[in-house]
């Protein structure tokens, strides 16, 4: 067994690009759902269009890389709009079934072959973060604490560019949720009747709470698209969004630092269990799996957690138990 | 509530044991190209396949094995190109299009690519050619979707049926409804192909099991949550998460790669009309039809139907007039769980099993649901059928590949227009 390897492996997940594009997709997650108890199942879907519109913008057509992210930010406002006005007025379960259904229409058209002229097809779109990584200011060369953690320096920009997009959404919707709009926000999961009573568009507040979690989603997918220097349209499925629900029950809903110690914590344990158990098999300390079979038990305790979180820790680690409406109105 | 999760975990971990038993892996290692070479269901053995990068530098090659794979390990994730060697292929088998011997492919870091040839019997004469006016043979192509679209709205129809009803008695939304259709095609697997028992026993067999579990799962889980006054949000969330554990239970078990069973793999068509159709998709159909009938005639005329729709309907009044709601529900469960393996036991038989095959038409059947009104069990039924019917008749003017999102377009404007669905009440939509 390699420790230093596995310890590495899970702490430079812990701070790394899987950590910031989930944290990202949770905060907005945590405005939709935490704050405003919207039941957004489709932000897979955002941040595919985040992802995309960069791709689409430098790859296929040959433009700035800055109009890319312009593109990216308004039609994930334009995304949450459509799907807002058919669904906001009706209860939460048809939200949940409409998005999970929209984000499977945006992956099924980037992949379809017959526009894999413009998306790529299955194969998605590459070379299109040329000129983000022109804008690196680190000199080439590993950064890092040796031995345990270790960056190249284009790591190192997508790091500090997503942490910054971390800190910045976090400390905005700090901000915002102790404002009076926010407090419209919390009392509309508490009661949307009595918010209504006393005179508030709930319709509009729930719009604009779905419009800023799908924009801050979009932004994940920047990151996402990013820091691989590559789209694939199969990343983007619905399993993404779960894995941001859990990120987000997992630190605790409707607080603002529960999305991202939430993913820090999710990755890192996800990969120290991966890692551990795959170099387990490798050196023949656990012999009847299979180093692939470790993925699938990987997936197997994600929806474990999700299931013993909900039912015996529902506000996660810093939520507050009585805060969590989790019941459908 | 302790003991009852202890209690599941432990009937989870026996199905495992019994999958374990005798469940093969077939699992692909790091970076490679790989795929299943086969034509009309049959593995074609013994067919040379070159990898070169994409600087034609040779990279390795393989022959097929019995069961129709091969794959080529690349030391890194690049572009490239792999060729078939058509001189290779057995006699009467060629490649669809003669001039796509050679595939060009992306692999990524730590994936393994799937690369597909498509083959046909040479001896046949190429489909979709034979003469004929193009008014009549376009008539004749609506007549084939509609007969598909009824075929595939009937396998939605039955795992729609279990999922109205479920929502219907409990509230729950539940997203591991396309998990139930998957276990009970993979348990008839396992009784098929592992212990080698012929499919007309292996489903029965899988059919009883999947019932015992859907009636597990109410007794010793869902049925303990809703005691506990979970709210239908938490539990909406709950079965997301057993969804994607049950999921990767199943790719843990029998792998990522797709399986068939051991009868009525291949077979030939036999021509009705217009309409071209195998023996075993017109027997499928006829069961599913049987079922769904008997599903409707049990809710209107039996007593426990009766029941069901009433607690469905307002389970308080329900249990104040003497109805055990409990166990109402609970038969909802097992029912439903049966019905939804039957579908996936049927689907099987015309399309590779997956660990994904479920979770692939959940949203078909949200949206069956949806369009026939939440948590009622006729427009479920309904539903499913316009559904099916739209999916495959859509593919006449969009691209089949992208059939699916029509779908689910409907899906979003049935909400906005008629928001209770067809067979639906206002009151429903709270």
């Amino acid at each position: 067994m390699d420790w230093t390897l596995i310890i590495s492996r899970a702490v430079e997940a812990g701070i790394g690009s899987e950590a910031i594009i989930y944290a990202l997709a949770a905060i907005g997650l945590n405005v939709q759902f935490g704050y405003t108890g919207l039941l957004n199942f489709g932000q897979a879907g955002f941040l595919a269009i985040g992802a995309y519109s960069i791709a689409v913008t430098v790859a296929t057509f040959g433009l700035p890389f800055f109009l890319g992210v312009g593109i990216g930010l308004l039609l994930a406002a334009v995304l949450a709009l459509l799907l807002g006005i058919p669904t906001l007025r009706l209860r939460a379960d048809y939200l949940a079934i409409v998005t999970i259904a929209a984000a499977e229409i945006v992956r099924l058209v980037v992949r379809s072959v017959a526009l894999s002229d413009t998306f790529g097809g299955t194969d998605g779109l590459q070379a299109f973060s040329g000129s983000f990584y022109d804008m690196n200011p680190y000199p080439p060369g590993e950064y890092g604490i040796p031995p345990i953690i270790g960056f190249d320096n284009r790591s190192m920009w997508v790091l500090t560019v997503g942490w910054v997009l971390v800190a910045i959404a976090s400390f905005i919707l700090f901000m915002a949720m102790k404002s009076p709009w926010g407090r419209v926000l919390k009392a509309i999961r508490e009661d949307e009747d009595a918010v209504r009573s006393l005179g508030k568009n709930v319709f509009s507040y729930k719009m604009q709470a779905l419009v800023i979690g799908g924009v801050i989603g979009s932004m994940a997918g920047f990151i996402f698209a990013l820091s691989r220097s590559a789209v694939q349209p199969d990343l983007y499925s619905t399993d993404l969004t779960f894995y941001a629900y859990t990120v987000l029950i997992l630190g605790g809903a409707a607080r603002i630092l529960g999305p991202i110690v939430g993913s820090m914590l999710f990755w890192l344990l996800l990969i120290l269990i991966g890692t551990g158990l795959e170099n387990a098999v490798n050196t023949g300390t656990i012999t009847f799996i299979t180093v692939n079979q470790v993925g699938a038990i990987r997936l197997m305790l994600v929806g474990l957690g999700l299931i013993l979180l909900l039912i015996y820790r529902p506000q996660g680690i810093f939520g507050d138990k009585r805060e969590i409406s989790l019941d459908a109105r | 509530m302790r003991r009852a999760v202890i209690a599941f975990t432990a009937f989870m971990g026996g199905l495992i044991l019994v999958f374990l038993a005798g469940a093969s892996t077939a699992w692909a290692e790091g970076e490679e190209v790989r795929g299943t070479l086969r034509l009309q269901g049959q593995p074609v053995q013994g067919v040379k396949i070159t990898v070169t990068s994409d600087a034609d530098a040779p990279v390795g090659d393989a022959t097929t094995g019995a069961d129709g794979t091969w794959s080529v390990p690349i030391e890194k994730a690049g572009s490239y190109k792999v060729t078939l060697d058509q001189a290779t292929l057995p006699a009467g088998k060629a490649l669809r299009d003669p001039n796509r011997g050679t595939l060009t492919v992306q692999v990524f870091e730590g994936n393994a690519r799937n690369v597909l040839f498509g083959l046909v019997d040479a001896n046949a004469p190429p489909k979709g050619q034979d003469g004929g006016g193009g008014g009549s043979s376009y008539w004749d192509r609506v007549a084939q979707l509609v007969f598909e679209g009824l075929n595939l709205g009937l396998i939605i129809a039955l795992g729609a049926v279990g999922l109205s009803l479920i929502f219907g008695t409990t509230g729950l939304t539940n997203f591991a409804h396309g998990e139930l259709l998957t276990i009970g095609a993979f348990l008839a697997f396992f009784f098929n192909t592992v212990l080698g028992l012929h499919l007309l026993v292996a489903a029965p067999i899988a059919l009883v099991i999947a019932a015992a579990f859907g009636w597990g799962q109410d007794r010793f889980f869902w049925g303990q949550l809703r005691r506990r006054k979970t709210g239908l949000i938490s539990m909406m969330i709950i079965s997301i998460g057993l969804a994607l554990f049950l999921r990767a239970l199943l790719l843990f078990l029998f792998g990522g790669g797709g399986e068939s069973y051991d009868q009525y793999v291949a077979q030939a068509g036999i021509q009705i009309g217009p309409i071209s159709a195998t023996p075993k998709s017109l027997i499928a159909m006829g069961i599913e039809i049987a079922v769904l009938i008997a599903v409707g005639l049990a809710l209107t005329y039996t007593r426990l139907g009766k029941a069901t729709r009433a607690v469905a309907d307002n389970p308080a009044l329900a249990s104040s007039s003497g109805i055990n709601v409990d166990r109402v529900i609970r038969i909802v469960w097992a029912a439903g769980t049966c019905i939804a393996a039957l579908a996936g036991i049927l689907l099987g038989t015309t399309q590779n099993l997956n660990f994904q095959m479920g979770q692939q038409i959940l949203l078909l059947m949200f949206a069956g649901v949806t369009l026939g009104g939440l948590g009622t069990a006729y427009g479920a039924l309904v539903g499913s059928l316009v559904v099916g019917m739209f999916v495959q008749v859509s593919t006449l003017w969009i691209p089949p590949e992208m059939k699916t999102i029509g779908a689910l377009v409907v899906l979003i404007i049935v909400l906005m227009v008629r928001p209770q669905g067809i067979l639906g009440r206002r009151e429903r939509i709270g």
